[in-house]
């Protein structure tokens, strides 16, 4: 029988008796209501898959610890040095002011990016004691993501043979590079390795380029985050008639593949190995073309005018970057197109007279378009182009995003106050709801912030034990004297 | 009937199968985003019913490359590969009769999911309200460039021009080129399986709370929000004023650099001189490594020189999977940079079982991606190729009570 969760904190929405849709509520459920999950991701994947349903409206618990400081998770460091600070491009090194603080691991844009409407314990999983508290908490919960390299858990006996006996109802999320089977299933692979390895390094790199001026992205990474969410949903919607969870084996490079599925078709159906087309595309004339306006600065010094540090200054960026994209998928777009910039000398080219010609002339095509891009400021080149109904974008930048006007007008940024960072705009979720009013209920996360709550009134453990606890090394706000 | 297999090799599925069975989607999307949406949610077992306008379809039917190289409604492999496990239908949802069995038909669904232009469901009186008219806990998800409200609503937009919106384009690439943007499909595909996160949760919400939704799911907010690196760098902007900008990469730096060619092509390590620096020097086992001039960090040009003039020739005297096999045996990050021939031949992938055989009647035999995790109490499976264009409107359109003759009129009558 599926265990109920959501006793203790969560409303136990779960064992309602679902209402009909003319019962009015105070205040509209949230999708995830009741829902409780466990997070143990670190880096990218596992935390912001934990984000994502947190945001839907889960009880996300966060499992951290004082004596263990997991990589590029609540920072580089737990103690950065301000050289280290300055040193470092922003979404690593960009704590507020390019300030450590007092606590730098509160203050990290990397993970407070994803560290909202959760809550934060600690436990020392080393230890036998915490063990014990982890799994009487998986015994009250619904879902266990983890993104921990294969094998961590189940070393510690928190693997999902020994969680789910006790909990048959849990939903275990476990995602990885390679998989949880297979003979490379024990290969180290950062986000880095899993573009390499799933194909995309090979299909976006420049043109005229080899492989190796790629610079980093982590699609997978970020993929892996939805599907780990998407696994455990599907497998709760299964257990509601089963009444059993189960056990979810992601590889990231896997869940990647299923993007680049027309590639893959190319191959298996054409013998064809597909190549980068850089920014172009198929079948239409795209590209990425420089406008002229100098825009936003290229900062050589933050807004406080402190100088970055010589990594920042290697950047080597020309103030005059100002991009715009356009797509010309056909004839109609073509001639749109002469329309909107005035008919230049070339536009009658013969070369560029249809479809075909126009994508075997491509760097001729790509050359006339620049020359008038290249004339006018972003916005009216852009605003000429979409006066005539073309595909056409500014390249935007972190400050144009945080100045948008739809963006504003969606409500996409939320402005959140945390005691150690204070009141800052953070990205929101790209969804909405009808109905339901998702929203902040949580600023993010200080370590341990939860502590007292989730031992206390989740496991009822008493004043004395929890004293105890605190002495033993589990339950803290600070990292332990060993960690750097 | 499509053969296929679970995750691959033997079995055939004969029928949606996953934690989602008996889940029914109405899916009125086209082009890519839509579609791999549902296209989700029909790996794991939903029963979806994608309805294309009748004659012309969905246009990503007209988008190559084909198969052969052959254009064909059935031939085109965006649409072969955003489009198994579907069933298909035609239907005008233009006129009077074609919106009436619509709304039979969302009457006997879950959820449907829909990628026009914002207010076209208005215009077809097939709004959130008219669904809930007939069917009050529907879930609607609706996927559009810029969502169904703001300033940005009603503009024409490209992949490509959503990527460059979404400001992650900008700090991508080198600092003396173009900004860049990821590989053909991936972005649409990505803002799908996040419009899926959403659609799964409002499910599990009408279960619970007995009320369906209506999600409004942005494309362009869909990069905005990404975790691989966009979100952060807003929050970083934020905290500090400095925007993520195009770097050179430490590619001409690193010893090792992260992308090294090699006798078949290229492999990429993460070593520098940090962490792993011990672990390469036992891998290489080569005994000028080992001298204490070679200790990191390696900022003297002529040590690189006498590296490099090593490293070179080690490389491209091997292929990048034994390269690969033997430094993962030291518990180094590295991978092959596999090409798509490369994927189709990995001996991991293969003992996965991931590659699943798909058999459409046009464009024949063909392994594709399975599903893209694996779920052990409930596993999906592909188990049909992609549709005709109206190849399931007898059996559909059957259970709605319209037999052969009726089909006929609506046929000839332009509604199906």
């Amino acid at each position: 029988m599926a265990r109920r969760p959501g006793d203790g904190l969560s409303d136990g929405a779960d064992d309602r008796a679902a209402p009909s849709p003319a019962t009015p509520y105070a205040l509209p459920p949230t999708p995830l209501q009741g829902v409780r999950v466990l997070d143990l991701g670190v880096v990218l994947a596992g935390p912001q898959a934990a984000l994502l349903l947190a945001d839907l409206g889960a009880e996300v618990i966060r499992v951290e610890s004082t004596q263990y400081f997991p990589p590029q998770t609540r920072g580089i460091f737990a103690h950065p040095s301000p050289e280290v600070v300055r040193n470092t491009i922003p979404v690593s090194g960009g704590y507020p002011n390019r300030e450590p603080g007092e606590r730098p691991w509160n203050r990290f844009p990397w993970f407070n990016t994803h560290a909202r409407n959760k809550l934060s314990m600690t436990v020392d999983l080393q230890q036998p004691a915490g063990v014990a508290v982890f799994r009487r908490l998986a015994a009250l919960s619904d879902v266990l993501l983890s993104n921990q390299s294969p094998g961590t858990l189940e070393r510690l006996g928190l693997g999902y043979a020994a969680l789910s006996r006790e909990n048959p109802g849990l939903v275990y999320v476990e995602a990885s590079s390679f998989g949880a089977s297979g003979p490379s299933h024990d290969y180290r692979a950062l986000g880095l390795q899993m573009e390499a390895f799933a194909g995309h390094d090979l299909l976006r790199h420049y043109r005229d380029r080899d492989v190796s001026s790629n610079t980093w992205a982590v699609t997978a990474d970020a993929a892996g985050a939805l599907g780990m969410a998407l696994a455990a949903q599907m497998a709760l919607y299964a257990r509601r008639r089963s009444g059993h969870g189960q056990y979810v084996d992601l590889s990231m490079i896997e869940n990647f593949i299923g993007l680049i599925g027309p590639h893959v078709l190319d191959f298996m159906h054409n013998g064809r190995v597909p190549r980068s087309l850089g920014n172009r595309h198929y079948s239409a004339v795209q590209g990425c073309y420089p406008c002229q306006d100098a825009g936003g600065p290229s900062r050589a010094a933050d807004r406080h005018g402190r100088e970055r540090g010589h990594l920042q200054q290697a950047a080597s960026q020309t103030t005059n970057d100002r991009w715009l994209v356009l797509t010309l998928p056909d004839d109609a777009a073509w001639q749109a197109f002469c329309r909107a910039t005035g008919n230049p000398p070339g536009c009658d080219d013969a070369r560029f007279a249809t479809v075909t010609s126009r994508l075997e002339n491509h760097d001729a095509v790509d050359e006339l378009i620049a020359g008038w891009t290249q004339t006018l400021p972003r916005e009216e080149a852009v605003v000429r182009l979409r006066a005539e109904g073309l595909m056409a974008g500014p390249v935007l930048d972190d400050a144009d995003a945080m100045a948008d006007p739809h963006l504003a007008a969606r409500g996409f940024f939320w402005e959140i106050d945390q005691a150690d960072t204070g009141r800052h705009r953070y990205p929101g979720m790209p969804y909405r709801f009808a109905n339901a009013k998702p929203g902040v209920r949580q600023p993010p996360i200080l370590l341990g912030e939860h502590n007292a709550q989730i031992y206390k009134e989740l496991l009822g453990v008493s004043d004395a034990a929890y004293e105890q606890l605190i002495a033993e090394g589990h339950i803290g706000t600070e990292y332990a004297a060993h960690i750097r | 009937m499509a053969s296929a297999s679970p995750n691959g090799a033997t079995a055939a599925a004969a029928g949606p199968r996953g934690p989602l069975e008996g889940l029914r989607v109405l899916d009125l999307t086209r082009g890519a985003a839509g579609p791999h949406c549902t296209k989700l949610l029909a790996l794991y077992g939903a029963t979806v019913i994608k309805v294309e306008r009748p004659r012309t379809g969905d246009l990503m039917r007209h988008a190559g490359p084909f198969v052969g190289d052959t254009p064909g409604i059935d031939r085109s492999l965006a649409f072969l590969d955003l489009n198994v496990n579907k069933l298909g239908i035609t239907l005008n949802l233009a006129c009077e009769s074609g919106r009436a069995i619509a709304l039979e038909l969302v009457r006997r669904a879950d959820v449907v999911v829909e990628s026009f232009r914002p207010g076209t469901l208005a215009r077809l009186g097939l709004d959130y309200a008219a669904l809930c008219a007939v069917k009050p806990d529907v879930v609607l998800a609706s996927i559009s460039n810029f969502g169904q409200t703001g300033p940005y609503r009603d503009l024409p937009a490209s992949e490509i021009v959503l990527y460059a919106m979404g400001h992650e384009m900008y700090g991508t690439g080198q600092p003396d080129a173009e900004p860049a943007s990821m590989a053909p499909g991936v972005n649409l595909r990505f803002a799908g399986q996040t419009a899926a996160v959403a659609t799964i949760a409002a499910l599990l919400g009408r279960d619970a709370h007995g009320r369906g939704d209506w999600i409004d799911v942005s494309i362009m907010e869909c990069f905005a929000a990404s975790i691989d690196r966009r979100a952060i760098s807003l929050t970083a902007y934020d905290y500090t004023g400095e925007k993520m900008v195009r770097l050179a990469s430490v590619q001409g730096i690193a010893i090792p650099p992260m992308f090294n060619i090699c006798g078949d092509g290229y492999f990429h390590m993460t070593v520098g001189q940090g962490t792993w620096w011990d672990g390469f020097v036992a891998a290489l086992d080569q005994p000028f490594l080992r001298e204490p001039r070679f200790a990191p960090p390696l900022t003297d040009p002529l040590l690189r020189e006498e590296f490099d003039a090593f490293w070179l020739p080690w490389c491209m005297a091997r292929t990048k999977r034994e390269i690969v096999a033997l430094f993962q045996e030291h518990g180094l990050p590295v991978a092959p940079v596999n090409s798509i021939a490369d994927l189709a031949s990995d001996p991991h992938l293969e003992a996965r079982d991931y590659f699943a055989n798909l058999l459409h009647p046009v464009a024949g035999m063909a392994r594709y991606p399975g599903p893209p995790w694996q779920m052990q109490g409930t596993p999906g499976a592909l188990w049909k190729a992609a549709p005709l264009l109206g190849e399931d409107n007898a059996r559909i359109y059957g259970e709605l009570g319209y037999d052969r003759e009726a089909l006929a009129k609506l046929a000839s009558a332009g509604v199906v």
